[in-house]
């Protein structure tokens, strides 16, 4: 059984399913642990997800993670029928979290095709721990409220044979799976899996559901259809049909003991006696209510979900497209030629193309909200384990990015928030002496900003200190001598630097001097940069520059020699066709052009990357004038060849390993099937600087 | 020339049943003949257009698109210290696969594919420090003529280590 039910499809739902429910859960838990209190809702929410996650961790086999949701599900059970008074909610957050984070492990295990070996004893322990110390702050020791399903249960072994109390009734079941679900007939052996918890004795129409073939037809039309003979009641049985995901709809008919389920469904269908004897109505309502705050259930029903892979690929099967679109319109072959027909169908086909590419170029933004969000559970673990009062603030959660980017600093960011929360952030004492209001404040804030997105991450602690700084770089021999002489930025920027790190002590969130160098690497790698201003004493604000999109870029391609190269368009300032006596050289041979009174450096693309032909005449070509981050150069090339929407690729990895060349961002493919290389405005000018 | 290719084509295609073990595609320079293992091999193709990268070293002629997908072209001439050669009708590329990274080949000409068995390759006699021997993994011996049988491995990673000595 293990080997039939372990292949890939359904191991990925699960970790897909699993994750986004532990996410969720871990949402709501930190909004309930602001709030001091543990309201109605979200225990039924925690319940019903640890319920899902325990069946459907039980299905795959993973029973380590089976038995943590399980017994936290116990817990929540016990909350929720009883509504214990005295909750000490700081505590159980920190068990919650325990197990969500024991799950996230295991999880990411198998993600990685390991298995799921995490020993969840001592983590048992301490929930059981709890709840009895619950029970008994609550006087309810003797209480009945225990889940009736043993702890340390095989969930592949139906059990529970002896639960045989009363006269054991039959019941029928027809459920209604959510209409975009999917996968009809793995929910239904969740179903049936989950069904044997109570019973062991119980048909099912279709009967094989995860063999034959049409089943999942069959349950989308007709619905699951269960006779179940047990001796609970119709509500018991209800509410646990409630607890399973995807279920839109129950319907439960008592049948006479006598009455067989037909083995065709039609014949099933037109018997008399088994027609609903319940509005439909009431009952959907009761379920949409039950179902309203667990999770916005209609959203996700309109959405569904999409490998990344898939999307990468359809991004460059567009992004060809807009090649080929280049290659048939502008076609050499009909250069001259008088087409009316040709080009109004030219012009629908570029039209097509760009809306098809802007649609793929938004399905692939992703707002940062659910990154930011993550923020919230690692300031809340710090504030707590250094006992520092710490508020996070988020604005512009709703900012979008490209998935790709969202992935890159993820990381980059979980290191920022820590270090200002963990270095930044003093303890409220500290705080008070200094005239500071007793909580600290992270700010991070995301906003457009032209083609780049800005995150900025302000706290209001302590600040970054200049002499500490040097001294440590000192020390480290990062900097030499010339340290008097850096300015703030440069003196700030240093803690970028490999091996690099300012706190004394190692603590377990950060001071292990790995963080900031990796966070400044990650943020390159997407073309992104880091700006740090601090005031001592007052706070830090770390600002990350982020491209909207790595893929798709507005170019202005340009000749030198034989090679193409191409501008991002948001760098040129103008261009125009130079005068040889307007050109003049400094004694370091520099040469320079002076613009409305303006003097402003030249650099030859053809004598920077050595190009073995073009024109070396300066009034044989023109020049562009970029403008960079620090400074506007003049760059000189042979002619500008047109503006174009170019597909940024990567260079190859085999060039890439070789060398990273400065000043190149990548390259791209031409309407004619030729390559440009894609100029990086800023490393180029900074290499010119370099050089001199 | 097309035909020429196609005849490859259909060369690889045949073989695609069979195992492609000890099956080498052998070209050659100057005198030599080389052997490259096939299941490195993903296709050949004639000499394209290729679009120079600066500060890259002379024998990375370049990047070039292989439909679509961009690729590198190193010429095996300048690779292995032999003098330069103007490319014509017969030059072609080799594109190799190995571990991921894709790399074009340029080769004077590709002659054909043969089967060698292990035990008629023999290893390289440790003779004298020429640039081209630490890609030469043996000495094929096919009939009375010998191939050179290279290390494909060793043909694109070495550059790594080349250029870490180079900055030391």
């Amino acid at each position: 059984m293990a080997e039939q039910y372990m292949n890939d499809p359904m191991q990925e739902v699960f970790i897909f399913e699993t994750s986004q429910q532990l996410e969720q859960m871990e949402q709501s838990v930190i909004k309930t642990e602001a709030l001091g209190s543990y309201p109605s809702d979200t225990i039924n929410e925690i319940f019903r997800i640890m319920h899902t996650i325990k069946s459907s961790a039980a299905m795959m086999l993973i029973n380590n993670m089976s038995v943590v949701a399980h017994t936290t599900e116990d817990m929540f059970y016990f909350m929720r029928e009883e509504k214990p008074e005295l909750i000490d909610v700081s505590t159980l957050s920190d068990l919650v979290f325990e197990g969500i984070d024991f799950m996230k492990m295991e999880l990411q295990k198998i993600k990685n095709g390991a298995e799921a070996d995490g020993n969840p004893e001592t983590l048992i322990e301490k929930i059981k721990e709890h709840l009895k110390i619950l029970k008994e702050n609550n006087n309810l020791t003797n209480s009945q409220a225990v889940n009736n399903e043993p702890v340390a249960e095989k969930y592949y072994i139906s059990s529970n044979k002896a639960a045989k109390i009363s006269e054991p009734k039959t019941y029928q079941v027809i459920l209604q799976f959510e209409a975009d679900c999917g996968m009809e007939n793995i929910r239904a052996f969740t179903v049936v899996h989950n069904l044997k918890e109570i019973t062991d004795s119980f048909k099912s129409i279709p009967e094989d559901v995860i063999n034959d073939p049409d089943c999942v037809e069959t349950i989308k039309r007709d619905g699951f259809i269960l006779q179940i003979d047990t001796p609970k009641s119709k509500d018991k049985l209800e509410a646990f049909f409630h607890t399973m995901a995807f279920i839109d709809q129950i319907e439960i008919v008592e049948l006479d003991k006598t009455m067989e389920i037909q083995e065709e469904i039609c014949g099933l269908l037109s018997e008399d006696t088994i027609i609903v004897p319940q509005p439909r109505e009431s009952l959907r309502a009761c379920v949409t209510n039950k179902e309203a705050p667990v999770s916005s259930g209609s959203q996700s029903q309109s959405m569904i979900s999409v490998s990344v892979e898939k999307l990468d690929k359809l991004m460059n099967l567009v992004g060809e497209m807009v090649i080929s679109e280049a290659m048939v319109t502008q076609n050499p072959d009909l250069k001259g030629l008088v087409l009316d027909n040709f080009s109004k169908s030219a012009r629908q086909l570029k039209k097509i193309t760009n809306e098809l590419q802007d649609m793929v170029m938004s399905i692939r933004m992703v707002p940062l909200g659910p990154t930011f969000f993550k923020m919230n559970r690692i300031v809340r673990d710090i504030s707590k384990k250094l006992e520092k009062e710490i508020n996070l603030e988020i604005l512009g959660e709703e900012t979008e990015v490209d998935k790709n980017i969202i992935e890159q600093i993820g990381d980059p960011l979980m290191h920022i928030v820590r270090n200002s929360a963990d270095h930044g952030i003093e303890t409220a004492e500290t705080r008070i002496r200094q005239g500071k209001p007793r909580a600290g404040t992270i700010t991070l804030e995301a906003k457009n900003a032209g083609g780049e997105v800005l995150i900025i991450i302000r706290d209001d602690g302590k600040g970054l200190s200049r002499d500490g700084i040097l001294e440590k770089a000192l020390e480290n021999g990062l900097v030499g001598d010339e340290a008097a002489n850096m300015t703030d930025t440069e003196v700030f920027n240093l803690i970028f630097l490999p091996g690099f790190s300012t706190k004394e002590a190692v603590t377990e969130f950060s001071g292990r001097g790995v963080g900031m160098d990796v966070v400044a690497k990650n943020i390159e790698a997407v073309g992104g940069n880091i700006l740090v201003e601090s005031v001592e004493g007052q706070g830090t604000t770390i600002t990350l520059k982020i491209p909207l999109t790595l893929a798709i870029i507005e170019g202005m391609n340009i000749r030198v020699g034989e090679t193409c190269y191409t501008l991002p368009i948001m760098a040129i300032k103008e261009s125009f066709i130079p005068k040889a006596q307007e050109v003049f050289r400094d004694t370091d041979q520099n040469e320079m052009i002076m613009i409305r009174g303006q003097c402003y450096p030249i650099m030859r693309l053809k004598e920077h990357y050595k190009v073995k032909t073009g024109a070396t005449e300066i009034e044989d070509g023109i020049l562009i004038m970029l403008e960079g981050e620090t400074k506007t150069t003049c760059l000189f090339a042979d002619e500008l060849l047109g503006e174009q929407q170019v597909v940024v690729k990567t260079l190859p990895k085999y060039i890439q390993r070789m060398k990273k060349i400065d000043g190149l961002a990548g390259c791209t493919l031409l309407g004619d099937g030729n390559i440009s290389l894609i100029l990086d405005v800023n490393g180029l000018i900074a290499q010119k600087r370099l050089k001199n | 020339m097309a035909e020429e290719f196609d005849e490859f084509d259909e060369l690889e295609l045949a073989e695609d049943d069979e195992t492609e073990e000890g099956k080498y595609l052998t070209f050659n320079l100057d005198n030599e003949a080389y052997g490259l293992e096939i299941i490195y091999v993903t296709e050949i193709i004639g000499i394209q257009k290729i679009t120079e990268v600066p500060e890259l070293p002379e024998y990375v002629k370049g990047i070039m698109s292989l439909r679509g997908q961009i690729i590198p072209v190193v010429d095996v001439r300048l690779r292995f210290g032999k003098p330069d050669r103007e490319y014509d009708e017969r030059t072609c590329v080799i594109v190799v696969e190995i571990s991921d990274i894709t790399v074009g080949l340029i080769v004077d000409g590709v002659a054909e594919v043969v089967a060698i068995p292990e035990e008629e390759i023999v290893a390289h006699p440790d003779l004298d420090e020429t640039d081209s021997r630490q890609f030469v993994r043996g000495i094929g011996k096919v009939g009375t003529a010998v191939k050179l049988i290279l290390d494909c491995q060793k043909l694109l990673e070495d550059d790594e280590m080349e250029n870490h000595n180079q900055e030391v």
